[in-house]
């Protein structure tokens, strides 16, 4: 398969970047989307040009570092699917592909498709946790948790970090990783105590960085390669309230 | 040199708690005034960071990646082991301890392995105090399942992403010390060197990845948690970023190197496609305790798996053991597959796979069942092979996945080098020649939260103060670091990192894979050296250094490798047994299974850098098993 691609291409976060032209020949419908970036680069380097920076690191959908907007959809056109796990089958060939950075005041871009994502940990350092310090745990069975309560726990705690929800956002807004991580912990016991200087904490922090408002898009959602439910927002909202 | 492991004197299970007594502690006061480095930011690196910023350690963390939680133990899926015998089903420290030992066929240290399972059941009461989602029975209790080599449930399990839940939780832990100030932050940092300074590691250098600056930071102790170096095979289930560089660049500072030729391959992979392929994905070995794997008994046999019946197919882990059956150790998992597929039985592309079929457990449990405990696995492999695990057998092929082997340490995880600690999978300690599923992240959290705590103050408190970064190693390693980086650049060849990298790794596969010999080995030794001379001859890099340039952080790591290659292959000759993943093709039973030379064998290998073009020294630390009788391991 061929493919014509447009990539974002930008020095760093002062210069201006824009589209550039380049041709993806020879892609086999096994390989992934990155792969295919692997030997456009292979090829750009061989004819002494930088090769396109783009993050990526484990290529199994987990580790959050993928971020490509892809035709105008954050990881691209598959459902429930980051970019690393997205394959060229997906495509057709001779298709025009437009490969943009995650977008938003909040992810600056660091190089071509990189942005830096350091909000969403800091985020995290404002209160996404449990202030338990090692050794001062108790039994782990002498705190009995529901089954369907460790199953909502786990469906929040998915979350990859990766930023798609933002990117997808109109507002560019982070409510669901935020409300991820206050849903995940709210929902059991052990998250109890901190429960409601966790969620201002984390809002707090979110407002700081620079991120929208939530305007019930659930765009976010919908890009979401672990296809993290907005009912999340809607727990966040109230755990605010009651905060 | 003499390698003393400080074993504690007195009985296996007394050993810890005396060490633990005789460990000279900090007074809280002037643990403020202790510096110390954390490399790497995975399940040990985070859980060690986190708890030393608790203790009161001053404490600087450094990880490639962009953040603190994308390092590669986030990609573990099936699980982690502890003996809490919540199942009634006979487990105890005593069992996990002999199993692991097992496991890693009597190739580690007894008093280490046995720490390990004493601490295990601390690991899942910490995790689930800090919220981790463990699976749950309705009843709320901790749900367990069985893994490889043990035959009894004791894996704790997160659905398919244990490895990501107890990484967040030693992340949001992390995180609260970052908040707290006690840890400080380094992301996008590659430590490219170990500053030693009078025989005592005082620092690192370190490459910002954006801005290309070179920096050294001192310390008082450096730990390394930078994992493990199975991406040396090109094709293996490690990240993109994994690499052997920073305990490498250790290697070169004096820290003694043991058992590289102790490497994992894992039995249940996706099969390789094509040359495009950037990496090999692995289905969770949890799959095996309901997936059954089978072979055409027919060579060449070209039908669809549906239409071959059952009377011509060959469930062959079930007929040669039918004791463990499908959860057998992944070595033997593993070398059983290429047996199958070296007779020209594979499956698919190639001939290099075989079935793991769920159609038994599907018929038994009923479909939602096995789409509640594996459905991510099987939409992941949907999604790489276009094909529908629900309706056709999986296919699977075995894959480099582990490091076993790494920087030797003592029995509190120092290395030979004063105020070196190594944790984690960098380390080689309580693997044996193979480690059983479930435990990788058990170690990593053992070392992280439970042990280096303990013992790195023991250090700190005997040996005061380090070298300020005023001492002239510093502006030393400092400009090696940067000439290094400006010899990659300057290299103006025609061939990328990449195409050396896949051209090693095809290589080490072929000759120091999953079956060695002497001449094989002989034949790679011959072919590193100068595949090592094109590569710094005939390497393109382009871009510069004052930037983030990939390609240049790739070439750093694949030149690491080069020169790792080379040792890997000299300790997997120097080891004239089989045991373990390290099979040597001329040393195996009558019917096939791994034989061991407890006679001449029953050592650590630890080898010390001598210098470019110089023989390495091999020195050995010999394991004496005083509570459990070397057997042949046996899972028939």
């Amino acid at each position: 398969m061929n493919f014509k691609l447009k990539v974002w291409r930008q020095k760093d976060a002062r210069n201006k970047g824009g589209l550039v032209e380049i041709e993806a020949k020879g892609v086999s419908a096994d390989m992934s989307f990155l792969e295919m970036l692997d030997g456009v680069n292979e090829e750009l380097i061989q004819k002494g040009s930088e090769p396109i920076a783009f993050d990526h690191d484990c290529r199994e959908g987990i580790c959050g570092t993928c971020s490509l907007v892809i035709n105008g959809i954050p990881h691209g056109p598959e459902r429930g699917t980051a970019a690393c796990q997205l394959h060229m089958r997906k495509f057709k060939d001779g298709d025009t592909i437009v490969i943009e950075p995650w977008r938003a005041r909040a992810f600056p871009v660091v190089k071509d498709l990189v942005v830096d994502r350091s909000a969403f940990d800091r985020i995290i350092q404002a209160g996404g946790f449990v202030s338990v310090n090692t050794g001062s745990a108790p039994e782990a069975n002498a705190i009995p948790i529901g089954k369907e309560s460790a199953e909502r726990a786990m469906d929040a705690a998915a979350c990859i970090g990766c930023g798609a929800c933002v990117a997808a956002c109109k507002n560019a807004s982070a409510m669901l990783f935020v409300a991820a991580k206050v849903s995940h912990l709210a929902e059991l016991p052990q998250g109890q105590v901190e429960r409601g200087a966790r969620v201002k904490k984390m809002v707090a922090q979110m407002d700081r960085e620079g991120f929208g408002n939530c305007t019930n898009q659930y765009e976010c959602e919908a890009v979401c390669p672990k296809e993290i439910s907005v009912g999340v927002i809607a727990k966040m909202n109230r755990e605010y309230r009651q905060s | 040199m003499k390698l003393d492991a400080k074993i504690p004197a007195g009985p296996l299970a007394e050993k810890w708690e005396r060490r633990r007594l005789e460990l000279k502690l900090v007074n809280p006061a002037n643990k403020r005034k202790f510096e110390i480095l954390v490399v790497g930011s995975g399940l040990a690196g985070a859980s060690a960071a986190a708890s030393l910023g608790e203790l009161g350690y001053r404490v600087k963390c450094f990880c490639f990646q962009d953040s603190a939680r994308r390092a590669h133990s986030i990609a573990a899926q099936g699980g982690i082991n502890a003996a809490k015998n919540y199942q009634n089903d006979g487990d105890s420290v005593e069992r996990l301890f002999h199993d692991t030992l097992k496991g890693g066929d009597f190739r580690s240290r007894e008093a280490n392995v046995y720490r390990l399972a004493q601490v295990s059941n601390a690991i899942i009461d910490q995790c689930a105090a800090q919220g981790v989602p463990f699976a749950r029975e309705y009843g709320g209790a901790l749900a367990n399942r069985s893994f490889g080599g043990a035959q009894v449930s004791r894996t704790f399990y997160a659905r398919g992403q244990t490895g990501q839940q107890l990484l967040l939780g030693a992340y949001q832990a992390l995180s609260r010390q970052i908040a707290l100030g006690s840890v400080k932050l380094f992301t996008r940092s590659e430590m490219l060197d170990l500053v030693v300074a009078d025989g005592r590691a005082s620092g690192i250098v370190v490459r910002d990845l954006v801005s290309g600056k070179i920096t050294s930071h001192a310390a008082d102790a450096v730990v390394l948690a930078t994992g493990g170096y199975s991406s040396v095979f090109y094709l293996s289930t490690n990240a993109m970023g994994c690499n052997v560089t920073a305990i490498w660049r250790a290697h070169k500072k004096g820290a003694l190197f043991a058992n590289p030729c102790f490497t994992q391959i894992h039995p249940t992979c996706i099969p390789v496609t094509g040359d495009h392929q950037s990496k090999l994905t692995l289905m969770s070995e949890s799959l095996r305790n309901d997936g059954r794997i089978w072979a055409p008994k027919k060579k060449g046999d070209g039908r669809k798996p549906s239409g071959i019946p059952e009377s011509e197919r060959d469930y062959y882990l079930e007929r040669k053991y039918p004791g463990f059956g499908n959860l057998a150790p992944r070595d033997i998992a593993s070398r059983s597959a290429k047996e199958v597929c070296d007779e020209g039985r594979g499956v698919g592309a190639g001939g290099r796979g075989v079935y793991l079929d769920f159609s038994d457990a599907v018929k038994r449990l009923g479909q939602d069942s096995i789409r509640e405990r594996y459905g991510n696995l099987f939409d992941m492999y949907e999604k790489i092979t276009g094909e529908n695990p629900y309706q056709a057998p999986m296919r699977i092929y075995p894959a480099a996945h582990y490091a076993m082997g790494g920087l030797w340490v003592d029995y509190n995880l120092m290395s030979n080098l004063a105020g070196l600690f190594v944790i984690g999978e960098a380390n080689f300690s309580d693997h044996g020649a193979n480690r059983l599923g479930a435990s990788a992240l058990m170690q990593g959290l053992a070392d992280g939260y439970f042990i280096l705590p303990y013992t790195i103050g023991d250090y700190l408190a005997r040996n005061g103060k380090g070298q300020a970064a005023g001492h002239p190693e510093f502006r030393k390693s400092e400009s090696a670091v940067s000439s290094r980086v400006q010899k990659l650049l300057a290299a103006n060849g025609r061939r990328t990192a990449d195409s050396f990298h896949r051209e090693l790794g095809h290589l080490l596969w072929e000759h120091c894979g999953m079956a060695r010999n002497r001449a094989g080995l002989e034949k790679a030794l011959e072919r590193i050296p100068a595949l090592r001379a094109e590569f710094w001859q005939n390497l393109k890099v382009t871009g510069s250094g004052e930037d983030l340039n990939p390609a240049l952080e790739r070439a750093g790591r694949v030149a690491d490798f080069m020169e790792f290659a080379e040792l890997l292959c000299r300790d997997a000759q120097a080891r004239a047994e089989s045991c373990g993943g390290h099979f040597r093709e001329e040393f195996q039973t009558p019917d096939g299974e791994a034989l061991r030379d407890d006679k001449n064998f029953s050592h650590v290998a630890a080898w010390e850098y001598k210098g470019e073009s110089v023989d390495p020294e091999l020195h050995k630390e010999s394991l004496t098993f005083e509570n459990v009788s070397l057997e042949q391991r046996s899972y028939k």
